[in-house]
Formats: structure tokens, C-alpha cells, sequence
């Protein structure tokens, strides 16, 4: 019994939360908000009209790009902000005060910047997951334990080789704990994004069904597949984690 | 032998912290020859600065006041000549155990070495283990790594920081009777920190004694006794005594004569 309840219980607590879901709907005799088995004929609906591969494509493009760009720059940036004190003292403040801003509230700027064009939707998952890549990154050089630096030391490193040879591959295991934090926000800033900036991608699905004739159903379906995608990039992620070189920094997690 | 000259010298070391109100002296007047492949124990209650001390010898600290040459040259750093074993364990944990033990030897091609690494894994006793991450060993073989580690890039003094200190008992013993068979392989010069005044005497040539804060050498003892020590021995006991004595303990306590352990440690 034991071994199954892992398996059991979410199969249980989705149906209940699907058929409270229909319930809702039956009982409230709405005609705009879909049933379950509307959401999924849509998705259908959505395959057979061949938009939803490539909308999810064309999110996915746009995610990876601006997540790519933000970790290029935010892990040497942290890096070298968490070990170069000056730097510290310099950058930080500019950083702190960009970092609560949401990326949200980029979007005219972006659209100024690049008018309707993947470029903009890039950019703001680029500066969405840019902040926590360097904060983590930076947390990650100082909080290392003290007794590898000195080793490395002792071992007659520095400059470059100790960064590449110790610095690093310390850090490694919090810098991808932040990589994760950055793809969860990147994931959902590039739904915002696509709705205003661009016309094709999840998020624009959702606002198109909207806007052009209240097809819920279809927003419905846009938000479940973001869900589910959401879901799996974070597995990939988790997959980096149980790599023998970072596995030790998460210690008793199994 | 033909060399006279000591291979480590401390003249007139000096320590101090700030306090809150006035300096904190942590270390005075220490003056300590090391000849070249002489195993040297320092001892102290805690608190007496004898980790500072270490520190200052292998250059990780800048003392007060004082100087230390090592080969006739002043300290003014650390250097892969001179490996420190950490109290802490050093051993980087995203590399294996034998990529950790081959840390040191960046310098030469893999198939230089393969067998330096190989030669240390056996005579730490981790054969089998090499591929190993060190989150997968117990603490015992996690310092077993580090000192192979240090071995493999053949420094001229090891110096070591209380590397037994987190072991349990019957691990520390087999971890003194190894580095003891690995001196008398190695013949490095050793400079070993402990709280533990049988470990010094079971491991060291001479063990200095420091008092308690601010640490001075209180006592410089040679133990001329054969290795492996029996620790059953009069003269390994009478040694052990007089050490005890001089940190102001008399173990012979109504009639524990036995069992030095339980009337010392609340002590120190």
C-alpha cells in the first residue's frame, strides 16, 4: 500500500480538483467557462489547426533565448561581484534598485525599444532572470566555504585556475538553485510578454482566444499547457542537480 | 644530516587580536627550531592559540610581531611546498578521490599521474575507492584523502590542524597507527596540532606544550621512544604523565589510575 500512495494520492487529488472544476461549471450554468472535456477537445482543436506546436515553439524559442543570454551574463557577473569587492560596492546598489521592478513594467519600454518583435519578449526574460541568476551566483561565492579557497591556495592557485579549478565548481550546485528560481520567472514573464508584445507564442493564444470571440475554452487550454510545460522545465533543471559534480551541494534531499 | 640548519624557524612570534577593550595576546615569545623530516606535536588546552600558530607557520596569518623561515627563507604566504590538512577536511567535493588526490600534480600529463595517484590511494588504504565522490566515504576516509592529497604533491612539510579532531575513537587510533607507517615510509616533516596529549605522544618525535592564553612554549619534550609505540609501556605512560603534569593535571586521582579519560576532559 505504502509504495503505491505516492502514485495514488496525486491521481486522486487531480481528479477530485478536475471534478469539483465541473461541478462548479454544471452548477453555475455559465456558458463561457469551459468543462474539462471542452479544455481537451480544444486542445484538439488546437493541434488539428496546427497553431499549438508552433505557439509553444515559438515560447519555448523565445524563453531559451532570453534565459540564455541571462545566464552568460548573470553567472560571470555574480561570480566576479562576489569576489571582487569593489565591484561589489559598485554594481550592487544599480542592481538592487533594477531587481524589484518587475519585469511587467519593461514592457512599454521594450516595445519602444524593439516595437513588436521577438526581440521584445526576449528581452524581458532576459532582464527577469538575469537578477536572480546574479544574486545567486554572487550569494554562492560568498557564503563558499573558506577552507577550499584556502586549500586551493595552499595548492599555490590563483587568478584564473582558481576560479575555473575551485571557485566554480563550488558554486556550481547554488548557481543552478538560481538558474531554477530563473527559469520558474522566465516562464511566466514570457506569457505577459507575448500577450502585448508579439503575435504568436502561449501567451498570445490566450489573449487571441480572449479577445476574438471569448473562446474560453481555448484560454483554458493556453493556460493548461503552460502549466504543463512549466512543469517540465523545471524537471530538466532538477535533472542538472544529480550530476555527481553538484550533488553534494544539496545535501540529504536523496 | 649535512644540513644543520633547522628547516622551519619561529623567532620571537608574536600574536595578537583586537578586543573589545584592549588587545587580545594570543601567542608570546614563541621560538621553535623543526628539523628537516622531524615529526613535531604541538599540544595546549584549548583556547591557547596553538591553531594560530599553524596558521602563522604555513603563512595563512600574519603574526604580530616575530618571524618564520622556512629553508632559510621568510613565510610570507602559503605554498604548495607546505600543505596544510584542515581540521575541516579540505577535500573538494565535486571531484572524485582520485582526482582529488591528483589535485597537486596539474602540472604533468595523465600518464605522469596515474601512478603517483595510484601509490598514494594504496598507501592510505582507499584501493577500490578511487572513483568515489568523498560525500560517498566516512569521515575517517575523507581525511584519509586529504593527507594522500597532500602527500601526492611532494612538499617538504605537512602541516596538520587537529585532522583527527571529528574522528571517533577507534577510528583515531588506526588513523595514528597509518600516518605513523606513512611517516616512516614518507619522511616528511610534520607539524601536527592536537588537543589530545595521548595522540601526541603516540605520533610525534617531540611535542611542545604550550600554556593557556596567551600560549607559550611551556615544555619541549623528545619522545625517543621505538614505533609503533606500546602503549602499555612505562615509558610511553611516564611521557604521557609528565605532559599531563606540565598542563597542570595529575591523573592520579584517588584510585582511577586506569583511566585517565574521565577525570581530564572536564579540564581542559
Amino acid at each position: 500500500m505504502k509504495r503505491w500512495l505516492p502514485v495514488l494520492l496525486p491521481v486522486i487529488s487531480i481528479t477530485a480538483a478536475v471534478s469539483l472544476w465541473d461541478l462548479a461549471v454544471v452548477l453555475s450554468r455559465t456558458d463561457i467557462f469551459p468543462r474539462p472535456h471542452e479544455v481537451i477537445l480544444a486542445i484538439g482543436e488546437l493541434v488539428s489547426r496546427g497553431v499549438l506546436f508552433n505557439y509553444i515553439i515559438a515560447s519555448l524559442f523565445r524563453v531559451s533565448v532570453g534565459f540564455t543570454l541571462a545566464t552568460l551574463v548573470g553567472v560571470p557577473l555574480g561570480l566576479t561581484l562576489g569576489w571582487f569587492r569593489p565591484a561589489l560596492w559598485a554594481i550592487n546598489p544599480i542592481i538592487q534598485i533594477l531587481r524589484p521592478i518587475s519585469p511587467i513594467a519593461w514592457i512599454p519600454v521594450a516595445i519602444l525599444w524593439f516595437r513588436v518583435d521577438d526581440r521584445a519578449p526576449i528581452f524581458l526574460i532576459f532582464l527577469a532572470s538575469v537578477f536572480p541568476i546574479t544574486v545567486s551566483s554572487l550569494a554562492a561565492v560568498q557564503n563558499i566555504q573558506p577552507v577550499y579557497v584556502r586549500a586551493a591556495e595552499n595548492f599555490g592557485l590563483r587568478g584564473f585556475a582558481l576560479f575555473r579549478r575551485v571557485i566554480f565548481p563550488a558554486c556550481l550546485p547554488q548557481i543552478l538553485t538560481g538558474l531554477r528560481i530563473a527559469m520558474g520567472i522566465a516562464w511566466l514573464v514570457v506569457v505577459a510578454a507575448e500577450m502585448i508584445a508579439v503575435n504568436s507564442g502561449l501567451g498570445y493564444l490566450i489573449i487571441d482566444a480572449r479577445n476574438a470571440g471569448k473562446r474560453y475554452d481555448l484560454v483554458v487550454a493556453g493556460m493548461l499547457m503552460i502549466g504543463l510545460i512549466g512543469l517540465f522545465l523545471d524537471f530538466l533543471i532538477r535533472q542538472l542537480e544529480l550530476f555527481d559534480e553538484v550533488k553534494w551541494g544539496y545535501s540529504q534531499r536523496n | 644530516m649535512d644540513n644543520p640548519r633547522p628547516i622551519i624557524e619561529v623567532r620571537g612570534l608574536r600574536m595578537q587580536f583586537a578586543g573589545k577593550t584592549a588587545p587580545i595576546v594570543v601567542l608570546e615569545s614563541i621560538d621553535l627550531n623543526v628539523v628537516r623530516g622531524e615529526f613535531v606535536c604541538i599540544v595546549g588546552p584549548s583556547g591557547c592559540g596553538k591553531s594560530t600558530l599553524l596558521n602563522i607557520i604555513a603563512g595563512f596569518l600574519k603574526p604580530t610581531a616575530g618571524e618564520v623561515l622556512v629553508n632559510g627563507t621568510q613565510v610570507s604566504g602559503p605554498n604548495p611546498q607546505r600543505i596544510f590538512v584542515f581540521q575541516e577536511n579540505g577535500v573538494f567535493p565535486w571531484l572524485t578521490v582520485e582526482q582529488n588526490i591528483g589535485f597537486g600534480l596539474d602540472r604533468l600529463s595523465p600518464n605522469e599521474k596515474a601512478p603517483i595517484i595510484q601509490r598514494y590511494v594504496d598507501m592510505v588504504g582507499l584501493t577500490k575507492f578511487e572513483k568515489l565522490y568523498p560525500r560517498e566515504l566516512s569521515g575517517g576516509m575523507r581525511q584519509r584523502v586529504e593527507i594522500a592529497r597532500a602527500l601526492a604533491a611532494n612538499p617538504d612539510i605537512i602541516y596538520m590542524d587537529e585532522p583527527f579532531g571529528a574522528l571517533d575513537f577507534l577510528t583515531r587510533l588506526k588513523m595514528r597507527a597509518d600516518l605513523t607507517r606513512i611517516w616512516q615510509e614518507e619522511r616528511k616533516t610534520i607539524l601536527f596540532v592536537t588537543h589530545d596529549i595521548e595522540e601526541s605522544v603516540q605520533l610525534a618525535d617531540r611535542v611542545i606544550v604550550l600554556s593557556p592564553r596567551p600560549g607559550k612554549i611551556q615544555k619541549d619534550l623528545a619522545i625517543d621512544l621505538p614505533r609503533p609505540r606500546d602503549l602499555d609501556s612505562s615509558a610511553y605512560l611516564e611521557t604521557r604523565d609528565e605532559i599531563f603534569h606540565t598542563m597542570g593535571m595529575s591523573l592520579r586521582v584517588g584510585s582511577e589510575q586506569g583511566s585517565p579519560r574521565e577525570p581530564t576532559t572536564n579540564r581542559l
